[in-house]
């Protein structure tokens, strides 16, 4: 395979421009600034998703559980520990984290045995329950979920904080995740991706490999969830928390949509995915949903091998 | 909690009415598990549109009594729209999906699932629908024990059905031919069976047993069109307890599940019966799973 | 020598079938043995039980001196004992080079030392190993694309990147070009006395094997027939029948 026939964009030319439109963005087209912190948002699934189903193999439908985790810590932190609003929000984002996390190495070891289709409905059922729980538990509002407290800042000023915090969370991610997958733990996920017996024979030590890959998707997806409760200032537990018919389905259709297991197409699935949902849902006027129905099944039917898939096979073919 | 759960073991028969009326609805949860055990051992799909199409035939039924049918006329109607959009389904995505891999079709009937979810409540609205039967109910002990009629005949159904499942897997000819694709394909393809038709009939097949479930389930219970995921999830469980090949076990784990999810939605709550029925789930995998470890094997 | 693997009176069913009855077997620190037996007479579920992909119904399985029986196949691997596969095990979708670093003695650290790179020297020997078995040139290619004999090398090699003391081969020879057939005997030799693993290889191939091997164990039927030199199995009336389905 030459790669010289093919002129590449290099990463950071990518990264460049990206973290230019995550700095300059906001400023510049203020009015779409929470399109673009939840563009943001979605980057982050995206990513926390691809660890999991790109690089490990593991398809989970159950990762949305973090993040409402991070919603309700961050909900419940706000509400009970009676700080101001930023010191209570810090708090509260670090209790997500932290929850998440304990969530993720609790359901980690009893599930991350656990595999092919069985662990894909098994997390369905995971994320559910979460959800159906939350709607009926008093303390954190039962079925008429929680409201957060108000931004205490200017008109405006609000959005802006969301936007860059998310953008600073999608790219600590990113970055955390790119080194990390150029380590030999990112090999080891790869190794249990392609033969889970084969590695465990070598000698790996498979499980608490998962575990942890488990955990830091979780980390960021609880960080997302108490930052994300704050941007739409209500949880509502089926529907924001444990969304798993839209967010929860979402972060694996973009990342198939870009190409799971590769470096960009997570992010890249995000940006097309969320800007075409930005641009064109609003006319398809209440059948967004239905809508989305009838993309999953086009994308994964017809689609599967993703954009950055795609790509691969016609340098592949161009090259051979 | 324990309120509940103290009355439930001290008075009698308010359990039996309890678990009488969860194996009944039980029955409807078997019949869905059936057509679930036959797409996935067949096709080797874990069909996850398995609820919505229960529901959808749930809608039938009451848009055929809204139009002034009689109830019961709606069941084999149901069953009968139910097997051609199971058909549709099947040549429209399905076929496209079946060698592929599994998680591929998971994700492909899952979007299904939400496709329908999201137009049956376009299209008939997010109403709790319900149709009377018109049959009565059945008074026990004092009519402390109240069984509707209704359930009774979806019980006697289901189990109906269940036995002509056999009958036909093991004598009718396409019964035969399911039989021997859901062993080899391969081998089924040499021997002449035309594995494709094979597989869209399973599919339709189950299609027709999910209308018969849906029907039974709005004239025995309610149904909304978020109603559906519960019911793949409980097929899904069934069919895993049973295991793929074992009419009879279905029977018994589906009736058992039932009995199981009243009495908890007796005990916890109704507001958290869906939640039970999803955590239910997870730990008999998990469950599963850890004893499957024991040998050194796991769960695949 | 002593006894760096000793197998005592295994026993191994799956549901109806003894795929194993009281097997004994012994493997020498530094040799190469050899397991030979008709087809289905339970070569492979003995590997399997050494390595401790399945427990054993009976008997006992000793690895420098202790028990293994009861281990699963990771701990038994960081031990030092490693296995390959007849139908070949890699990983697919990642490339040769790949295979050979995730394979190395270091990845058995704990999860928090595997967050590093993979350092030089490491890389620098799965490139020595994979030119030891030849398939340098295809070290940045999928190992899924490999065919059956090239996977089957790059499964060697990947083992001898752990290091271990003992390795158990399942049919190294089975898909190799018969051309290739004499050098990869040259370096399976080669793997016992200048790296030190001791070998145990099952072959069905007759003139690979009474080659290769110091001492030979003939199964049959799950049992063991007959064992010794090369020599002497070869001579043994009752091997030559079991291989012709008399016995
Ligand atoms: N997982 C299993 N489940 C059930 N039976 C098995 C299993 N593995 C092996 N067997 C049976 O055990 C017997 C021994 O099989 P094994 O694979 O060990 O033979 P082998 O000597 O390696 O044969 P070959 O030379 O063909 O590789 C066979 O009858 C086989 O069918
Ligand atoms: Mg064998």
């Amino acid at each position: 395979m030459s790669r010289a026939t093919f002129p590449r964009l290099s990463d950071w030319h990518i990264a460049a421009v990206l973290a230019l439109f995550g700095l300059a963005g906001p400023f510049l087209l203020p009015t779409l600034a929470t399109q673009i912190a939840f563009l943001w948002l979605m980057v982050v699934f995206a990513l926390t998703w691809d660890m999991l189903g790109g690089r490990m193999g593991y398809n989970s439908f159950g990762n949305i559980v973090f993040f409402g985790i991070g919603c309700y810590a961050a909900a419940v932190i706000q509400r009970d520990a009676g700080l101001p609003y930023f010191e209570g929000l810090a708090l509260g984002l670090v209790a997500g984290a932290v929850l998440s996390v304990l969530a993720a190495i609790v359901f980690g070891a009893a599930m991350l045995g656990i595999r092919g289709h069985y662990f894909a409905i098994g997390t369905l059922g995971l994320g559910i329950a979460a959800g159906e729980i939350a709607a009926g538990w008093d303390y954190v509002g039962a079925g008429s979920g929680m409201a957060l407290p108000l931004y205490p800042g200017e008109l405006g000023e609000r959005e802006l904080f969301f936007c860059y915090s998310l953008f600073a969370l999608a790219a600590c991610c990113f970055l955390l995740f790119r080194w990390i997958y150029s380590t030999r733990f990112g090999l080891a996920l790869n190794a249990i991706r392609d033969d889970q017996d084969k590695a465990d024979a070598m000698g790996l030590r498979t499980t608490p490999i998962k575990i942890v890959a488990w955990s830091l998707s979780a980390f960021f997806l609880g960080i997302s969830g108490g930052l994300a409760a704050n941007m739409i200032g209500f949880i509502d537990p089926r529907d924001v928390a444990f969304a798993g018919a839209t967010y929860g389905v979402w972060m694996v259709l973009m990342t198939i949509l870009g190409g799971k297991g590769t470096l960009w197409g997570p992010v890249l699935g995000a940006f097309i995915f969320h800007v075409t949902q930005e641009l064109f849902w609003t006319w398809l006027l209440g059948w967004q949903r239905v809508a989305l129905g009838l993309l999953i099944v086009l994308i994964v039917v017809f689609f599967p091998q993703g954009i950055m898939g795609w790509l691969a096979e016609r340098r592949a073919r161009t090259a051979s | 909690m324990l309120d509940n759960l103290s009355l439930f073991f001290q008075y009698p028969p308010l359990a039996a009415d309890v678990i009488l009326n969860g194996l009944l609805i039980g029955a409807i949860f078997a019949l869905a598990a059936y057509g679930m055990a036959l797409v996935w051992g067949v096709l080797n799909i874990v069909n996850v549109v398995q609820g919505e199409l229960v529901v959808l035939g749930g809608y039938v039924t009451f848009l055929a009594v809204q139009a002034g049918l009689p109830p019961l006329l709606g069941l084999p109607l149901s069953a009968a729209v139910m097997f051609c959009l199971g058909w549709l389904i099947y040549r429209a995505i399905v076929f496209r999906v079946v060698d592929k891999d599994i998680f591929i079709s998971i994700l492909a009937t899952f979007g299904l699932s939400i496709l329908f979810q999201q137009l049956a409540n376009a299209m008939f609205g997010s109403d709790v629908r319900t149709v009377d039967a018109g049959l009565g109910s059945l008074h026990l002990l004092d009519g402390t024990v109240t069984l509707a009629y209704v359930k009774l005949l979806a019980f006697v159904l289901a189990l109906g059905a269940g036995g002509a499942l056999w009958l036909f897997l093991r004598h009718a000819r396409l019964g035969q031919a399911i039989r021997a694709t859901a062993q080899n394909p391969r081998a089924a393809r040499i021997l002449g069976i035309d594995t494709n038709r094979v597989y869209a009939m399973t599919y339709a097949l189950n299609g027709a047993l999910c209308g018969a479930a849906g029907s039974l389930a709005v004239m025995a219970w309610t149904i909304h069109p978020y109603i559906g995921l519960p019911y793949t999830v409980r097929s899904f469980m069934v069919v895993v307890v049973a295991g793929v090949g074992n009419v009879a076990g279905v029977v018994a784990a589906g009736l058992g599940l039932g009995a199981l999810e009243n009495v908890a939605g007796f005990v916890f709550g109704v507001e958290f019966q869906i939640a039970f029925v999803f955590a239910l789930m997870v730990v008999i995998l998990v469950w599963r799973n850890a004893m499957a470890a024991r040998k050194r094997s796991y769960l695949e | 020598m002593s006894a760096l693997l000793e197998v005592k009176n295994v026993t191994k069913r799956f549901g109806g079938v003894v795929a194993n009855r009281d097997v004994s077997l012994t493997v020498r620190q530094g040799e190469i043995a050899g397991l030979i037996g008709p087809n289905g007479s339970g070569k492979t579920t003995l590997f399997g039980s050494i390595t401790g992909a399945h427990a054993v119904d009976e008997g006992d399985i000793f690895f420098e001196g202790g028990s293994i029986a009861h281990l699963r196949p990771a701990p038994i691997a960081r031990l030092g004992l490693l296995r390959t596969w007849q139908q070949t095990r890699i990983y697919g979708e990642m490339t040769c080079a790949e295979n050979m670093a995730i394979s190395a003695r270091e990845a058995h650290g704990h999860v928090f030392s595997l967050l590093r790179p993979v350092p030089a020297a490491t890389r620098r020997k799965g490139d020595d190993l994979l030119a030891f078995v030849g398939l340098h040139e295809k070290k940045d290619d999928k190992a899924g694309s490999l065919s059956f004999g090239q996977q089957k090398l790059l499964e060697f090699a990947m083992a001898l990147m752990n290091e271990p003391k003992l390795l158990l081969l399942d049919e190294p020879t089975a898909g190799i070009n018969p051309t290739l057939i004499n050098g990869l005997i040259d370096r399976l030799r080669r793997a016992n006395t200048e790296l030190g693993v001791t070998l145990l290889v099952i072959e069905h191939n007759m003139r690979v094997i009474m080659n290769l091997a110091h001492r030979i164990t003939c199964l049959a039927h799950g049992e063991v027939l007959a064992e010794g030199t090369p020599n002497e199995v070869r001579d043994d009336r009752r091997v030559l029948d079991a291989y012709l389905g008399v016995a």
